[in-house]
């Protein structure tokens, strides 16, 4: 092939400005399937970091102990006489403190109580903890003190409430030394939460936080719905795990009936829930690249028949098949770059939006993404017109140049 | 003299239909470097049908076809494409440019396809452009142009090249009398120049201008006068 590439450039941008609306059709299209890409993705990616964060916010060094087993491990008497495994204890969770592997521990009760002072009344979320649970759950104190140290199996009538609490019973009032009512026992409330944000999907500033024993009166139980255990170091996760299993099922009377699970199995099955869902997402917007490419073939079938007497041309003055071909990609391959770019400015100016109007959601779109989707409006603009180009090629210059 | 353009027993087959067409039917043909030939014959004669195989744009289905010494017969696409670019030049009776172009942009086609560098292209057209007074419709679009001047860029992008051979298929077909007559005579002075002009036409008036004609018919030469060179 004699010609150049810087004129095969020209000529297809010659060939584009002649006409104007077939070629906006096709930037259009190819840049809507860009930018959805990039906006798409951008998207996804900013749902993973933002659970991401999420969780970093409750401490990525946590085994969660929940009662009953998830899965069957071997012969077990229970599974054949269906009986319900044994609760948790405060018993339980203290002796889970005998570990170096362990740092802090908190049982957990979860309850709603109705929760009134001088005729105000709300509904609220009663936590009853300890007083570890604070640095566990890397929460705040505004106001006073969170839950003191101590014996567990003490139920001291204290409470730390969170800030909509606060708000809500005592308005500008302070709120720290004063009684409450939680249920039918009075509390004095000891600190306030400055903590805001999500924890296992419970808004803290609207929960009450009693100590364990305190809530176990409450709600009339003995059993606790979660132990949760924060072990030394990131390392520690799995020995520690299995220094929980093995302790509990000795206290269990050799049954296993425990299921611990860690805040990395946690985050890791979010990450790939949403990683598999930002896939998806870029997949079912690479099919709208896809469309563009298929309005590109059209679009190029239509230029090479209009311009068949332009092909019979050429080839009378000196080009070959390649010539042509190249030609005719040239031109595909410019028209799918430039809807490429301003796909991708499109697309960036999304995601820009998208994180201006939800700051807490980190919307970038990943660079993997954004390569693979101008590779993709790429290779498609030359696929696609790849077929329409051999058409032109293969011209017989007789006949288009009688325009037949 | 050697001929520059030599066809021995040449044949070209139409299928049309279960029919076989004889558009050509052992044509036997040698033209001199310098000639002026006419080549003229009722509609179907197979008139445009040998200018086009002496142009390479269709291939023969039997014969020989020897250019400047060389067959060409067998040549592949791009071998013929590169002879198209250098050795021939065409002129067409619906002038053929490319409405988008400017005219300087349609006589610098061939040099564009034979990749030469874009300021040495410049000069070259700057010049033909002059030499066929046509310098101040460089810049023109052909819907600018009259027919005359179109037919005029469109011999010089046919020369540009300074090809062996000049090809006009009914040059002056779209033209009025006056501007017909304009073109001719641009040919003849190319002719007088030293290329090899051969016109495909009705116009028993144009036809006769030729040293050499010949008139088809059913796919043979019937009858040829004057002589070559």
């Amino acid at each position: 092939m004699r010609l150049r590439a810087g004129d095969v450039l020209h000529f297809a941008w010659g060939a584009l400005h002649g006409y104007p609306s077939r070629a906006l059709l096709m930037l259009l299209a190819m840049s809507i399937g860009v930018a959805s890409v990039v906006m798409l993705t951008a998207l996804g990616e900013g749902a993973r970091l933002y659970v991401q964060g999420e969780f970093a916010s409750l401490g990525s060094n946590l085994l969660i102990v929940i009662p009953g087993r998830s899965e069957t491990a071997g012969f077990n008497p229970s599974t054949l006489m269906g009986e319900t495994p044994r609760d948790l204890t405060l018993e339980d969770a203290a002796a889970l403190r005998r570990s170096h592997l362990v740092r802090r521990v908190s049982p957990l009760n979860i309850g709603s109580a109705e929760i009134s002072r001088q005729g105000r009344v709300r509904d609220t979320v009663i936590m009853g903890g300890t007083a570890e649970l604070l640095q566990i759950r890397h929460w705040r104190i505004a106001q006073g003190r969170f839950l003191p140290a101590g014996r567990w199996n003490r139920a001291r009538p204290v409470a730390v409430i969170g800030r909509h609490v606060k708000e809500e019973l005592f308005g500008a009032e302070p709120a720290v030394g004063q009684w409450l009512r939680i249920g039918d026992r009075r509390f004095r409330v000891i600190g306030v939460l400055e903590s805001e944000g999500r924890s296992i999907g419970v808004d803290v500033q609207d929960v009450a936080i009693i100590p364990a024993a305190s809530a176990q009166q409450l709600f009339n139980t003995r059993s606790l719905f979660r132990i949760l255990v924060e072990s030394r170091s990131r390392a520690a996760i799995a020995p520690t795990r299995k220094f929980i299993v093995d302790t509990l099922q000795t206290r269990h009377q050799g049954v296993k009936d425990v299921t611990v699970i860690t805040q990395d199995a946690v985050l890791a099955t979010f990450d790939r829930i949403l990683g598999a869902l930002t896939y998806a997402v870029g997949g079912i917007a690479a099919i709208s690249l896809m469309v563009a490419g298929i309005l590109i073939m059209n679009v190029m079938l239509v230029a090479v028949s209009q311009r068949t007497a332009e092909i019979g041309l050429l080839k009378a003055l000196g080009a070959d098949r390649r010539e042509i071909l190249g030609l005719f990609v040239g031109e595909a391959l410019l028209l799918s770059s430039l809807g490429a770019m301003a796909g991708l400015l499109l697309g960036e100016a999304g995601a820009l939006i998208l994180r201006q109007s939800f700051p807490e959601l980190p919307a970038h779109a990943p660079l993997w993404a954004v390569l693979a989707s101008l590779t993709v409006a790429l290779v498609t603009g030359v696929l696609f017109s790849l077929l329409p180009a051999r058409r032109a090629a293969n011209l017989d210059p007789v006949a288009a140049l009688s325009g037949r | 003299m050697k001929p520059v353009i030599e066809l021995r027993q040449v044949h070209r087959d139409f299928q049309v239909g279960d029919q076989v067409v004889h558009a050509l039917d052992d044509v036997n043909l040698k033209i001199a470097t310098g000639d002026y030939l006419s080549i003229m014959g009722p509609s179907g004669s197979g008139k445009s049908t040998l200018l086009n195989l002496i142009g390479l744009l269709d291939r023969a289905s039997s014969g020989q076809y020897i250019l400047d010494g060389r067959d060409v017969t067998s040549l592949s696409d791009g071998e013929q494409a590169v002879i198209r670019n250098r050795s021939i030049g065409f002129v067409f009776q619906a002038f053929h440019l490319v409405p988008r172009l400017t005219a300087a942009e349609n006589v610098e086609l061939p040099l564009m396809l034979a990749g030469m560098p874009l300021h040495e292209r410049r000069s070259r057209v700057a010049k033909s452009l002059e030499a066929l007074h046509l310098a101040d419709r460089a810049q023109h679009k052909p819907d600018q142009l009259s027919g005359g001047q179109r037919q005029r860029v469109a011999i010089a992008r046919a020369t540009i090249m300074e090809p062996a051979v000049l090809l006009a298929d009914e040059p002056t077909g779209n033209l009025d009398h006056r501007s017909g007559m304009d073109v001719v005579e641009i040919l003849e002075t190319l002719n007088a120049r030293g290329i090899t002009l051969i016109v495909v036409t009705h116009d028993a008036e144009l036809g006769r201008r030729a040293r050499r004609r010949l008139h088809m018919l059913d796919g043979r030469i019937h009858v040829e006068q004057g002589a070559t060179v």
